[in-house]
Parts: C-alpha cells; structure tokens; sequence
C-alpha cells in the first residue's frame, strides 16, 4: 500500500492508508479510541456509538469504526484531514453515550462474571460520568437457554451484537439474532435452539458486558485472583494460543490468545472448557497390579517393577507416544528405548501412514496463514468442522471472500459451500483427470485429513494427494487430529508397520499415554499418563505423569510450528513430570539417560533437531513426492468420530459428555431446525 | 408500542395458495442468485395479506423458502411495525394515525371509539373476533385528519360519529366507500376550491376508484385477485360496467376477477408481468394507469383504469374541424400561445391543428376531444387558456 494519506490526529501527522477505518489509523497511531461494538475481525455494525470523534469540519461527531481515512476531507486550502479523538465535542460525546449505555445496564457489577475484566466497567471509569440523569424504572430481559457453555443475563446487554455477528460469519451458523426495536431489541437465540456450534465459547470474551458468561466457570474467581500463564492447547492439532487460569493448583478457565498465524484469537469449546476434565480421573500416585488389580503402591516400588520387568526383556521393548504428549516426552522415551538397544516404537495410534522423514509429506507445505488468502482449497478426507474448527472457521472466512472449497470424503455440514466430489477413492481417483489449469497461478491449498491416511492404502492415498498438490500447483497441508503427532514424527517415532509392527514380539511395552490403542494381552506394560482411561486399564504399572498444562514441553502443531507449553500448575498428588518419570526409570535400569533438567534435555534435543529450537517459527520441508501405489476402496471419512471425546482429558469431562449427548440428540433429529 | 414478539398461540401450519406461491416464486426471481434473501419482505407481507398476521410457521416457511436462517426472517418480523404478530380481527384490523396532526383534529376521539367498541386495548381481538385496532405512526394522510387505516384503504375525515358508522358498514359485512367521509375528493380545502376550479373528470381519486372497482379492501389476498393492469389494460367499457360493485368482505371467498377476459392477453404485454410481479398495493393504480400510454390510434381507445366511473373517450362527434396540411402561407406559429412548446405544437400539427383560427374556434366538447388526445399533456388547454390567446392572436393577425 503505497498510496497513504496524510492525516491529523489530535495534533500528529500520520501517514494511513486510505482504506483503513478512523479506528484502525488510531490504533496505528498509537491513539485509544473507546468501543464496544468495533471487533476487528468482525463486520462493522456502527451501533455502539462509543468510538465517536471529531472531524474537524464536521458538523457532528463521527463513529470512526465506520469512517474511513479516504472519506475524511481536509481544509480548505488543502491542509491534510484533521481527526480529534480528546476535544471537548468528543468527551461530551463520549459522555452521552455512556450514559445511555448505562440507562438499562442493571449495575450489578458485584454480583457480575465480569466484574474486573468488563468494557463496560473499564470504559465508564474513563470515559464516563459519575452520575445519570436517569430515574425510570429500567428494563430488564429475560435470561436465555443458550446450551451448557453460555450462561446469559440478558438485562445487562448493551446490544452491540458482536455475538451475533460471530455466531454468523465465524462459526457460520446463524443461530444467535437481534429480534424487535427500540428498547425492545433484543439478542436471542431462534425460540429456545441452543446454541449448536463448537466454537460457541468466544461469544462470551466478545461480550463487552457480563451479559454472556462462561457457564462452567461461573461464580467461581474473580479475575484478579488467578494465575495467569501463556500456554499451548493440545486437545488439537492447531496449537492454539491460550492463556491458563489457574487458582493454586486448579485450572479454572481457559482463554485464547491472540495468534494471526495460528488460531486468530478463537479457540474451540473443548479447549476451552477441559477445567473440569484436567481435575477429574486424575491419576495422583503411582499403581502395580496384583492378582489382576490395581493397588496404590510407592514410586519406588513402582519404578522398581518396571524397571526389573524391563531389563528381563533386554531389547524387546516397545515404546508408544500418545496424542497428547511433548516433544521432551517422546525424546526421553526414545532415548531410554535406544539406551535398551530397541527401536520398537510407535506414535501413530490412528494408524495413518505417514511417511517417517518426509515433513512434507507428514507435514505439507502450507501454513495455516497461507488458508486466508487461498481461492481454492481440495479437502480430502478431512471434516476439518470436528477435527478442527476453529481452522475450519478460517477456510470459511477464505470463503466468504470467495474462495471455493472442494471436498473428497463423506458430505457434511461445513459451515459452508463445497464442491462434493465424492465419498471415496474412486473420487480421489477422479481428481487426476480433474481440470487445474485454471487455478495454476493462483494460491490454491490441498488439505489431506487423518481419515484419508489411516487405510490399507493410506500411503497410495497421500501419495495421490501430493501428487494432485503438485500438479495444480497448490500448498499442501496434513491435518493432524493429535496435539503430538508432527512433533512425534519430526522425532522419527515410528516403527515399520505401525502399533502392530512395533508390539510384534515385544514383552514390555512403555505406554506414554497413548489411550486410544488397544494393546493385546500379552506383554507387560508400563503406562505413564495422566488420566485413568483406557491406557491406565490395561497397565500392569502406572506412573502418574503431568498433563499439558502442568509441564513445560514443546508441541509442534499440524503446520509444523514449534511452540512451548508452559506449566500453569503442578500435578496432581505425586505426578511428576514425563521427562523426569523417563530419566527416573532409566536410573533404576542402571544406564541413566545423559541430562538431569528439562534444560539439558532440551539442549540434546535441539541439538539432535536444530528445527525444534526455533519457536514459532515453522521449518521448510523439502518436497518429496510419494511413489504412487494402488488405491484400495471405500469412503475417505474422518477417524474424528465424536469431537467432544478426541481424547482422554475430554473423556474425563462431564461437560464434554453433555455436550457430546447434546450433538449426538440433533444428530439423531433429522431435521434439526434447518 | 407493543412489545414484538411472536404470538403464544400459533397456528399449525402455513401455505400459501397456489397463485400466492407463484407469485412469491416470481418475486424469488426478481432477485440474482444468492441474494434470494431480498424477497424476505415481499414474502411476508404477501403471506400476511393471506392470513391476516405473522405467525410462526410463516415465518419457517419464508426462511425455507429464501434459504435463510430462521431467526433472520424473525430478526424481520419483529422489527417492522406492519408486520402483525398477532391475530387481527377477522373482517378488519383498524390502524388509527395518532401523530400530531390527526392528535389535533381529533384521532383521540376515534381511539375512545376503538376502545368502547372493539377492545380496550391495541392489538387485541374484539369479543365476536371480527375487529381488532392500534394507533400508528403518521399514515401521511394529514390534510385529511384524522384518519384510519382500514385493510388496504383510507377512509378519512374521519369523527367519532361518522368513524362509528364505518364500523357498523364493515359489521354488517359491507365495504365502506374510503376516502373523505366529508365528500372531499382528495385534500382539496373543505370549503370546496378556491383555484384550479375545473370539472371534475373522475368521480373519486384513485385509490377510491380501485376500492370500489375491485372491493377487496379488508379482503384476504389469495393471489387470484386482478392486478392494477389487468383492469388497465384487459378491460374493455362493457368489462368495466361487469365488474363487481363491493359486496362485503368474504374472507376466503373466491373472488371473481375482474377482468377474466383479460387474463389471456396479460403474457403478450411486456408491462403486464412486470406490473404483476410489483403488484403495488391497490393505491397505486391510479398512478400507475396514468403514467401508462393510452393507445390513441385505436378507434376505441381503452380508457385509464383509473377513470372508469367516466365516459372518458370522447366520442368523434366532438371532433374539431381538423386539417390534413397548413393552409396556404404555412402554419401559424403555435408556439405563441404560452403554454405550447415545440413537443406540443408537433402534437398538435399530427392532429391537424395549424392555425390559431382553428383553436380560437373551439367549443368545449371540443376542447374536451382534443384535450382527450393530447397525450401526456391534458388538461393544458383549460389551465393556460388556449382558446382566448388563440382569439387574441387570430386578431393581431388579421390586424397586421
């Protein structure tokens, strides 16, 4: 944008471009203009009123959300526009509104959610008045039913709308309206629907006021009482940004952070609201089993068993990584299986092929950045809606800017309009003969889901995918369903014929929370994780480990960028951290790995894997193509079967279990309200 | 006002009949793909006409129709003031204008009426059903207050005791002449003219005219109805002495069409589908049929719906003395009189008027028979006097 204006703003000269909003010039100047309504990443409604000010000429104060920098005239013998945001007509202004804001506001704020992180409360400190002039009765509205994770209170809305406007172009599901006029007007829901989105969760940080709240979480902390730390989600493979509440030791809520390049500022429910599963089906002291049950025993008792069990196998040892663990976890485990001289080991419990050291064949091209500007997009065997919605929501935003979007795989609701080409291979299969020319110069993305690759023929698949990627010119993305899957395979944890291959003639098997694997009766295993699910019942030992939020550890996310969790609490009871539950066992082996910090362990690890030290940054994957090989049949579906319970933490969740009933119940409606 | 929000009683289901649905599928049409959501209004308003208020399965209908989420189409619903949430009285739902100018003549007076008679609070059904009422914002008829809104027409002029009658009318299942209960024809002072004091052409304005020419005034729109340009343009004099007089409102009734005879004709008239499809509210006919050409070739031209009450084509008799060229010495040049420009004085040549003598000269049948065929510009003659500046100038010929 070379063509900027010269403006002024209460006194300083910019330079803006001509198609930014008065706000946005502002904010690049460094200048706070008070709002409600005004969302950057929403359309602009204009209905708050607070961001007015003054251009100067102007008969009236503007809304400066919606007045843009090209539409400001200047003087009349050709002085740059002039822009007031502290004169005594934009106080005044701010003022008014204010107090009109406030007319039917209830003033609860010792009774409100929101009290201490409230636009409102912030705004009306400092740009308000101290005094209304108003002495009627005030309206009051009735609460809606809007679902489990939405608590409202609807007396205190301010109808700015942004709710509605996210509900509609972000999650693009119309389900949230303004019904009525005047003081009438009203947020509601159509006739008592619950809310059915999965991101339906960000309504309530968009909401200026405590009119929506986060349900699950109500009543229970002020704000100014929680910890605060800037972590990594992993119940997906995006990575998101967010941001851990923590009261002592107990996560209380969780909020996204702003990251453009990875999940905007959006997060799905089930990042969101897993306070409840990190504190339920903990496990908090180490476990033996006799007599075929579970008993408490001591960690030394513990690493003791396994340790012996371990050295009885020698090298017939296998190791598993689950979806949920770091990077540090996975380099421990490999270590200690390579110090047993074993290379059993495995990460892909889904069982898609992906091909160990090809990044951009498990990886792909494409960054997740790279979705917003694409005018086409291929999805093959992905419903990205379930596997990852809040980057479903970005490919319909591509869309809504006019991208079209192809799919491969089972019809579903995507929120929007695709080209349906098929259910299964033979469809894929098509795609050769498909018709690319047209699209070869332009930024185009090829998006390949787990469901795709988890077949007989998953290789023969993604080799196809690539080799469409290739021939229409377009960036190529894997979507990956677990949260430690790319850094897992960045490790080469894998193992010639997958889980099979890996537990073929093995004795003991080292689970590290790998939960969504059956391991047949048989060997001896050692489960390390931090849920009692379906891993921990199969154990034979358990050594309580740290979940996501209660250890530091790097997670590379399905773009492959590399970003660290940080430890927003400690484990429950006597869990400890993965890597040092790993380094503990291999002392008791009697070859204790060669690091006795995280530090350490990490300096190896960088060492071994120079990418891995860059954080947030994303490595170059070289392109390899895939032989192609024989395309069996059947649907491309994906392996995501019910989004609420992707993995054990969300399986520990009552929240979760509702809200996987509640889908499950409109799934079963056939005409849900369309 | 009253709080906007859909009824607690609602109806099972909702349809809208056969020619409804057509023409709701037309008005899907109107608009390029992807923006069928425009048709959100028209389809409510029609689905109202039909039923008489919005309920909730219209609104699901309309949203599935236009392929809209239903809560947009209630965001609609409930926004607009003429949408009815609730049910309206069965023969006819009152809208009495309160804003200030019928205030001060008197609408509170109509109000106390509504209140005794029909029900002591808006929007609420009278005790046999058939009435309901509310006070509305300004129905732009002031000079005409106070003033009441009645289905599709406005009866104005309006007092408690004449307003009592209008209700007694539309009990007794008749339809109320609407317009000015004092005789005026539109809102010309009440005292009668004081300028512009021609005869009258038409016997009633517009909207009068289509009231009582079609009746359907509190009737239920079931699309069947005979469009403004069905009877514009399908009627022919016998036709329009056939058309039914107003016989009370028959909700669900069929009604007859006017201008069953025309119906055939309407696909070969280009303006005939444009005009159904905007099928405007009966009150734009008058408007409309005046803005339409009148075929003046024809040996019988087809009068403008909007004057039917009038033998409005004057009969030949009346013709004038006509030329087929000027006289020796060329024409006069007509544009002296004031009034004439270079279009009408072309008009006039293809008439057969060239000289001043000849308009000096005409009686006012003839007048009336030229004014007739002076397409566009009627009424010109009168008001800028031809006839007397055609005399003067006639004389300042012969002088010269």
């Amino acid at each position: 944008m070379s063509d900027l204006r010269t403006i002024i703003i209460d006194g300083r000269e910019i330079e803006a471009d001509p198609n930014l909003t008065v706000i946005q010039a502002c904010e690049q100047a460094g200048i706070e203009i008070p709002r409600f309504c005004y969302h950057e990443r929403l359309s602009i409604a204009g209905n708050c009123r607070m961001c007015l000010v003054e251009p100067v000429g102007a008969p009236k104060p503007a809304a400066s959300c919606h007045l843009m920098v090209r539409d400001l005239r200047g003087g009349r013998n050709g002085e740059p526009p002039e822009v007031r945001t502290n004169s005594p007509m934009v106080k005044k202004a701010r003022e008014g509104v204010m107090e009109f804001l406030l007319i039917n506001h209830p003033l609860d704020c010792p009774i409100c959610d929101q009290g201490g992180e409230c636009d409102l409360q912030d705004q009306a400190m400092a740009y308000g008045v101290d005094f209304s002039r108003y002495r009627e009765p005030k309206r009051a509205v009735e609460d809606l039913h809007l679902g489990p994770l939405v608590e409202t209170h609807m007396t205190r809305c301010i109808s700015c709308t942004r709710c509605v406007r996210f509900i509609t172009e972000v999650a693009g599901v119309s389900e949230l309206g303004q019904i009525g006029r005047g003081e009438d007007a009203e947020i509601t829901n159509y006739l008592g629907e619950i809310l059915k989105s999965e991101m339906q969760g960000n309504i309530v940080d968009l909401c200026p006021v405590g009119a929506l709240t986060n349900k699950p979480y109500s009543f229970s902390a002020r704000p100014w009482e929680l910890t605060k730390t800037q972590t990594i989600d992993a119940m997906d493979a995006l990575g998101a940004n967010i941001r851990v509440d923590t009261r002592g030791r107990a996560v209380m809520r969780v909020l996204p952070r702003n990251h453009d390049g990875v999940n905007e500022e959006w997060i799905a429910d089930r990042t969101r609201h897993v306070a409840d599963g990190l504190a339920r089906q903990r496990l908090d002291k180490p476990y033996i089993r006799e007599n075929g049950k579970l008993r408490p025993a001591s960690w030394a008792e513990a690493l003791e068993l396994a340790a012996e069990r371990i050295g009885a196998a020698g090298d017939k040892v296998a190791g598993l990584a689950g979806d949920l663990v770091s990077v540090e976890a996975v380099h421990a485990l490999k270590s200690l299986l390579a110090g047993l001289g074993s290379a059993r080991h495995e990460c892909r419990q889904d069982g898609a092929q992906l091909p160990a050291g090809n990044r951009s064949a498990y990886v792909g091209t494409a960054r997740i950045e790279d979705l917003d500007g694409a005018t086409h997009f291929m999805l093959i065997g992905t419903n990205p809606r379930i596997e990852a919605p809040v980057l479903n929501a970005r490919i319909r935003k591509a869309w809504l800017a006019g991208a079209k979007v192809g799919l491969v795989g089972p019809a579903v609701d995507l929120t929007y309009d695709y080209h349906h080409y098929g259910d299964d291979r033979a469809a894929l299969a098509s795609l050769e003969s498909a018709k690319v020319e047209d699209v070869l110069d332009k930024p185009t993305v090829v998006i390949v889901g787990q469901g795709a690759l988890t077949g007989a023929d998953g290789a023969a698949v993604l080799a196809r995918a690539m080799a469409f990627a290739e021939r229409s010119n377009s960036k190529f993305l894997v979507l990956h369903t677990a949260a430690a899957r790319v850094g897992a395979m960045d490790l080469g944890f894998v193992h010639e014929g997958g889980i099979a291959g890996a537990l073929d003639g093995a004795e003991v098997v080292l689970n590290l929370g790998a939960d969504e694997t059956e391991i047949a009766a048989g060997p001896f295993v050692i489960y390390q994780g931090h849920h009692g699910d379906r891993g921990a019942h199969r154990a034979d030992v358990i050594l309580p480990g740290a979940a996501y939020t209660e250890q530091s550890g790097l997670y590379v996310n399905t773009e492959g960028r590399v970003q660290m969790a940080m430890r927003a609490g400690f484990p429950p009871g006597e869990a400890k951290e993965d890597w040092a539950i790993l380094r503990a066992l291999s002392g008791r082996l009697g070859s204790a790995l060669p690091f006795d910090s995280l530090d350490q362990l990490r300096s190896q690890l960088f060492e071994a894997h120079p990418h891995l030290a860059e954080l947030d940054t994303i490595a170059e994957a070289e392109w390899q193509p895939l032989p192609a090989g024989e395309l069996g049949a059947g649907a491309l579906a994906s392996t995501v079967a019910d989004h609420y319970l992707v993995n054990p933490v969300l399986r520990a969740s009552p929240l979760m279990a509702e809200l996987s009933r509640l889908a499950a119940e409109r799934a079963a409606r056939p005409l849900a309200a369309e | 006002m009253s709080l906007r929000r859909l009824h607690h009683e609602q109806p099972e289901s909702f349809a809208f009949t056969p020619a409804n649905a057509e023409w709701a599928e037309r008005q899907i049409a109107k608009y390029p793909e992807g923006r069928q959501a425009s048709a959100v209004i028209p389809l409510l308003w029609r689905a109202q006409e039909q039923e008489g208020w919005i309920s909730r399965p219209i609104v699901e209908t309309v949203a599935r129709m236009l392929g809209m989420a239903e809560i947009r189409v209630l965001e609609v619903a409930t926004f607009y003031f003429m949408f009815q949430l609730r049910p309206v009285g069965s023969v006819a739902h009152v809208q009495i204008c309160g804003t200030t100018p019928c205030m001060l003549c008197g609408s509170e007076a109509l109000v106390e009426v509504c209140k005794s008679r029909i029900a002591a609070k808006p929007h609420t059904l009278s005790a046999d059903g058939k009435f309901s009422w509310e006070e509305v914002e300004c129905l732009g008829a002031c000079s005409n207050a106070p003033m009441a809104q009645i289905g599709k027409d406005y009866y104005e002029d309006l007092d408690a005791a004449s307003f009592g009658k209008l209700l007694d009318a539309f009990a007794r299942g008749e339809v109320p002449r609407p317009g000015s209960a004092k005789g005026r024809f539109a809102s010309e002072p009440v005292s009668g003219l004081t300028s512009l004091d021609v005869p009258k052409v038409h016997e009633s304005n517009g909207s009068v005219t289509l009231a009582t020419e079609i009746g359907d005034t509190v009737k239920r729109i079931d699309g069947t109805e005979p469009t403004a340009s069905d009877l514009a343009l399908g009627r022919s004099a016998g036709a329009a002495e056939a058309a039914p007089q107003p016989e009370g409102p028959a909700p669900g009734e069929e009604p007859a069409p006017v201008a069953a005879d025309g119906e055939p004709d309407r696909p070969e008239t280009p303006a005939t589908e444009a005009e159904t499809i905007g099928r405007p509210e009966g009150t734009d006919l008058a408007e409309e049929a005046g803005a339409e050409p009148v075929e003046t070739g024809d040996a019988a031209p087809a009068p403008a719906a909007a004057e039917p009450a009038e033998p409005v084509a004057p009969s030949d008799e009346d013709k004038p003395e006509l030329l087929a060229d000027a006289r020796d010495g060329g024409p006069d040049d007509l544009q002296k009189i004031k009034g004439i420009g270079p279009k009408l004085e072309s008009l006039l040549h293809r008439l057969g008027v060239y000289h001043f003598d000849q308009i000096a000269s005409w009686s006012d049948r003839e007048i009336a028979w030229v004014d007739y065929h002076l397409e566009g510009f009627n009424g010109r003659i009168l008001r800028d006097d031809w006839v007397a500046q055609a005399k003067a100038l006639t004389a300042d010929k012969g002088d010269s």
